[in-house]
């Protein structure tokens, strides 16, 4: 749990938030706020909406109900407003999405150079700190293919700080990780929320989520069924649902 | 004439080719002819049989082949005529020697046919040139630039010197050359567009593209061709032309484009959806995100097919004669139009076809050593 003071205005706020996927309702009254700062751990079981909820917050995912607003923008069909959020959000994936076409310092740069038009040199600067921040600057000139898991999920952590992004969004970082590899990825996350990023994460690493989160949301068939500070999370869960849950994963 | 160091050398060539190359290595390297045979071409009764019928067939057709091609064959006239040729009982290869420039160049001004051969080599040595890494620099494209306005100013001429040659003089190898190399470089990038375009969610756009697609998919190039040159001036006001060259190309352009944006669009479905995704996270905008991240992926794993496409270009110019342009096949048959020379008929069609040959593989082994050079994506 960080200890610095959260202020109070939401930066990423969703209310009453309705996705359908035809027929399915997959988020149903969706209400999620996060103040700057916030750590919010989302956890629930597969299929409960927590990845569609998240992938929400810098639309690439459309929902058809409620509001969202970022950053104090509203998220509509406006293309400026999408872009303007996107370079303000970065998104780490459960499978990387690394470009397996560039290196891995192109990777980083891609985005600042394309999207910011700041200047090669600076670019390549800013990547290669983000780079050892992640702690492995000697993979630079590496094409992510030739990267283990462990070390593409970090590069992906990087390639989405290289944007300088207010947000950051975790959609299950280390689910597709084999389990040596996941504590060099959790590491990063923690380093990274200590220095005070606001961050919403998908995650079942619940020992990373008492470490972190600010704030536990539990889902479940498409609604929020339980928001709540860790300890109390953790330690007398409200609903039984979410008791049921944690009893699951944390049980054995 | 038969030379006689001709038929030496033959001979040791034709024993070259029989050496096979390290089929199986052994442990100890030694290789050895008789167990490779057992083991390769007798391990059992249907293998023996079918490779005594290989053999058989071999022999059937490589010696007579041989001697009509070579050993029989008439090299060059003296007198001009074909007499030698009708005496010899092989390949009347002298025709190449008589006709070539016609061939090559069709109706071109006899006098003039420096200017296409120049032309031609200007290209393909611009075609050679680009083929290599080390020269994929920005001032390829400046060196393009200057060739194309060079070529151009060879074949029309018209100013510094050079007296004008209109389009319908122009034939042979460097009409073929010209209409599939710019019918290839129009066609690709309307090729991606049109690609784009059918997977577009923007319906209308959608709509056109699938549309075009399908309707030029669903005719021949040949009646492509035929509309371009006959039914489009139809539609143009009294007074208007279009060059019939233009018009044979814009045909072409569009029935290859079609044909090479399904190709296109193989690659792009092939792409994860999380490529896009990332892509559109990072606030890239749909021309970046496809330029930078969706297309060289795609069009990287689409080479065989684009090459494909490209080949099969190259080939469908012969079509052009339809409309009455003299492309390198109806320059080689109207070279063959001489009654003295129309009985070696194959051995003109023989020549023309070893220039598409000759182009096409290189096309092909050019598209092999690209997707290698290109597989860093995989690369380990």
């Amino acid at each position: 749990m960080s200890e610095a003071p959260l202020s109070e205005a939401p930066v990423v706020e969703l209310i009453d938030v309705q996705k359908w996927y035809g027929a399915f309702h997959v988020l149903k009254d969706v209400n999620l706020s996060v103040r700057k700062g916030e750590k919010v751990v989302v956890c629930g079981p597969s299929g409960s909406g927590k990845s569609t909820m998240i992938r929400c917050v810098n639309r690439l995912e459309e929902h058809q109900g409620g509001r969202i607003v970022v950053g104090g923008i509203e998220l509509a069909d406006d293309l400026k407003a999408i872009e303007a959020i996107r370079k303000d959000v970065g998104m780490v994936f459960q499978s990387f999405n690394l470009f397996p076409h560039l290196t891995v310092l192109e990777n980083l740069t891609l985005a600042p150079l394309w999207v910011k038009h700041i200047p090669k040199a600076e670019a390549e600067d800013l990547a290669m700190q983000l780079l050892k921040r992640v702690r492995i600057p000697d993979q630079a000139k590496k094409y992510p293919g030739q990267l283990s898991g462990g070390q593409q999920q970090r590069v992906a952590i990087a390639r989405a700080l290289a944007m300088k992004p207010s947000i950051m969004l975790f959609d299950e970082p280390t689910s597709a990780l084999d389990p040596e590899m996941v504590k060099e990825v959790l590491d990063v996350m923690i380093e990274l929320a200590g220095e005070g990023m606001t961050m919403i994460c998908v995650t079942h690493e619940m020992g990373f989520a008492r470490a972190v989160a600010d704030t536990m949301v539990f889902m479940a068939e498409g609604r929020v069924i339980e928001t709540a500070p860790p300890q109390q999370f953790f330690s007398d869960p409200k609903s039984e649902r979410t008791r049921q849950f944690l009893g699951q994963i944390i049980g054995h | 004439m038969i030379k006689p160091e001709d038929d030496i050398h033959n001979a040791l060539a034709a024993a070259d080719v029989e050496e096979p190359s390290q089929a199986v290595a052994p442990a100890n390297s030694v290789w050895k002819p008789l167990s490779w045979a057992k083991s390769n071409l007798f391990d059992s009764v249907p293998n023996a049989l079918l490779t005594l019928l290989a053999l058989l067939l071999l022999w059937e057709t490589v010696p007579p082949l041989l001697s009509w091609g070579l050993f029989n064959a008439t090299w060059s006239v003296a007198d001009g005529t074909a007499a030698a040729c009708r005496d010899g009982t092989g390949a009347c290869w002298a025709l190449m020697g008589e006709k070539n420039r016609l061939m090559l160049f069709g109706v071109y001004p006899y006098d003039q046919h420096w200017r296409p051969l120049l032309a031609t080599a200007i290209v393909i040595a611009m075609l050679a040139t680009s083929a290599l890494r080390r020269f994929w620099l920005p001032a390829l494209g400046y060196a393009w630039l200057g060739a194309v306005v060079v070529v151009a100013w060879l074949m029309w001429g018209g100013f510094l010197g050079l007296t004008y040659v209109e389009t319908a003089q122009w034939g042979g190898l460097p009409l073929t050359l010209g209409l599939a190399l710019l019918g290839i470089v129009l066609a690709f990038p309307l090729s991606i567009v049109l690609a784009l375009g059918r997977r577009s969610n923007l319906p209308a756009i959608k709509a056109i593209c699938t549309g075009y697609i399908e309707l030029v998919r669903g005719v021949p190039l040949v009646s492509v061709l035929f509309m371009a040159s006959v039914m489009f001036p139809l539609f143009l006001p009294e007074g208007v032309t279009i060059d019939k060259l233009l018009r044979a190309l814009a045909g072409m352009t569009l029935f290859t484009a079609a044909y090479l944006a399904e190709a296109v669009r193989g690659g792009l479905q092939a792409i994860p959806r999380g490529q896009e995704e990332a892509a559109d996270a990072l606030g890239l905008s749909y021309w970046r995100k496809m330029r930078l991240i969706v297309l060289p992926q795609a069009l990287r794993l689409v080479i065989p097919p684009i090459v494909n496409q490209f080949i099969s270009c190259f080939k469908d110019t012969s079509l052009v004669t339809i409309v009455g342009l003299y492309d390198l096949l109806a320059a080689t048959k109207a070279a063959l139009a001489d009654p003295e020379w129309r009985p070696f008929f194959v051995e003109g069609y023989v020549a023309a076809a070893l220039v598409y040959w000759c182009f096409c593989f290189f096309m092909s082994r050019y598209s092999q050593w690209l997707e290698r050079e290109l597989a860093t994506g995989t690369r380990r």
